[in-house]
């Protein structure tokens, strides 16, 4: 099954509720996946300032002293925002390289979750609810956001297992569904020389798409590129630095609704996802067609 | 038993029973409803604040009229057998499924396989209707407003899909005795379903069908009729390209 939501905010009032908003959309579907939830957050981006969002299995370790070991690696200003098992990294943006670079040798455990001007992803294993309570979710303020609530049909529920899988900078990806080809592409992308971390078939859509781009598409004819390349059952939600994208399989079995009035536009699995956003009751609500790329962005 | 919002005094008076679902749960509406027995007084029902809540008013299997105010999610008003449930708002996935009698309205948007495995009653949408709608429908009748997704009447077998709008991709594939009648443009055909004459019997059946769901200002003059080619029934190696 699983669950996804989106938010995409166009009233600029509602952006110190964003996590709120956010947190209660995921909540209503945790029915539909109990292993593991994230979410994935857009702040407005500066231009000056780049963010690494990291996991590590013994955060207490890793964590500790970070900053000025990594300031030192790469020559360059870093601040560690520690967040539970999880810690936002910020930099200059022409140092983003190298710091991931230097974090393989300075904590080999840490696990880079995404990178990019806007973005901060967090995932782990447990209830949305546990989730978002562990990662002060709600209190986050953002201009949109994405997120998954997993029911693990295809690898093992872990940590790297759970959405929102990233796909680029300041671009992630969440599924609802399930690839049958996904072991075909992904020794197609590994000769391509992609990297990794899991069994998983959404990894393998994520990394499908940042192989695409990488060969110069952008990213509506990377997500054009997944309904002929990737078989299987999928509603995917994109969220890229300035809005968020969604494209469903052409037999489009996977739900999936849509809200939109002046003030948002939202994503939900089911129309339960959405009954608490403001102004509901009178929203344009409709299901996207499949096979069809949709975005919105600022 | 659950609480009873109205006094029984106010329901001697005609009043619907009013089922809020933000201050009962959907099994105590669900199990209010299976109780009826025939001849039962509370024959009016209003559901409020459903919310996309899943499987409401399911398997009611005597005639009274049910109103849910907004909008349900997965399986309202499924094996529906002789209520007059109507929706007001939009309806999740298999809205109506395995109907047998009845009728079912739907002021909003239905998703998909709205009416599957129907086997009898009228199922009203009054928006549009996605995907796999009246997907192996057995003997319903449906009556789409607006549009159809893909798949629809996909190995329909018996009953009539009546839509005003288009209808999408593959529609009736595989499909058996069922009728349907679309106004609108069919982006494709399914194996072996095909475009068929509208003869005086099916204009005068659509038409019954037209006034039963309410319509009006159309005619029934204005709909094509598709069904069968019947080539797909038994394998035959001569019909193979037709799979």
């Amino acid at each position: 099954m699983c669950g996804i939501v989106g938010l995409f905010l166009k009233d600029k009032a509602l952006e110190p509720k964003l996590g709120a908003m956010l947190s209660e959309m995921l909540v209503s579907l945790s029915d539909r996946g109990p292993d593991s939830a994230g979410i994935a957050i857009y702040g407005a981006a500066t231009g000056n300032e780049a963010k690494i969002t990291v996991q590590s299995p013994k955060a207490d370790r890793d964590f500790r002293g970070l900053d000025v070991e990594l300031a030192k690696a790469i020559g360059a200003p870093v601040s560690v925002a520690v967040n539970s098992t999880h810690a936002v990294i910020r930099t200059t943006p022409d140092k983003v390289d190298a710091a991931r670079e230097a974090l393989q040798t300075l904590r080999p455990d840490i696990r880079i979750m995404g990178a990019g001007e806007a973005v901060e992803i967090y995932k782990e294993v447990g209830l949305p609810e546990t989730v978002i309570d562990r990662f002060h979710v709600r209190s986050m303020t953002g201009t949109h956001g994405i997120g998954h609530t997993r029911m693990a049909t295809e690898s093992a529920v872990t940590t790297m297992g759970a959405h929102p899988f990233s796909t680029g900078a300041d671009q992630c990806l969440v599924h609802n569904g399930s690839l049958s080809n996904h072991n075909n592409v992904r020794r197609e992308l590994i000769r391509d020389g992609m990297k990794f971390e899991t069994e998983n078939d959404t990894e393998v859509a994520a990394a499908y798409l940042s192989n695409r781009m990488a060969h110069g598409k952008n990213l509506g004819e990377a997500l054009e590129g997944t309904l002929s390349d990737l078989d299987g059952f999928f509603t995917f939600v994109v969220g890229t630095k300035n809005g968020f994208g969604v494209v469903r399989d052409p037999i489009a079995c996977k739900p999936a609704v849509m809200a939109e009035t002046d003030q948002y536009v939202a994503f939900g699995s089911e129309y339960r996802a959405l009954t608490k956003l403001p102004g509901i009751d009178n929203a344009r609500v409709w299901e996207p067609e499949p096979a069809t790329v949709y975005f919105w962005e600022h | 038993m659950p609480a009873t919002p109205m006094s029984k005094a106010e329901r001697d008076q005609g009043h619907a029973r009013v089922f809020d679902l933000s201050q009962h749960s959907l099994r105590e509406l669900n199990e209010a409803l299976h109780k009826l027995t025939p001849g039962s007084n509370e024959t009016a029902w209003e559901v409020l604040n459903p919310k996309g809540s899943h499987s409401v008013a399911v398997g009611v299997d005597q005639p009274v009229s049910i109103d849910v105010r907004g909008s349900v999610g997965y399986y309202c008003a499924g094996m529906n057998d002789g209520a007059a449930i109507t929706v007001h708002g939009s309806a999740g996935p298999g809205v109506g499924e395995n109907m047998m009698s009845g009728s079912i309205v739907i002021k909003g948007d239905a998703s998909q396989y709205a009416g599957a495995t129907g086997r009898g009653g009228l199922l009203v949408i009054e928006g549009n209707a996605s995907s796999r709608c009246g997907i192996s429908m057995k003997g319903i009748d449906i009556v789409v407003h607006g549009n159809i997704g893909h798949m629809s009447a996909f190995m329909a077998q018996s009953g009539n899909l009546v839509v005003l709008g288009d209808a999408g991709d593959a529609l009736g594939d595989s499909i058996y005795e069922a009728r349907l009648f679309v106004r609108g443009k069919v982006e494709s055909l399914g194996a072996d379903c095909i475009a068929k004459e509208m003869r005086p019997e099916h204009i005068e059946l659509l038409q019954g069908l037209l006034d039963k769901a309410g319509v009006t200002g159309v005619k029934a003059s204005e709909f094509k009729r598709y069904g069968s080619a019947r080539k797909l029934y038994n394998f035959n190696i001569d019909n193979a390209d037709a799979y």
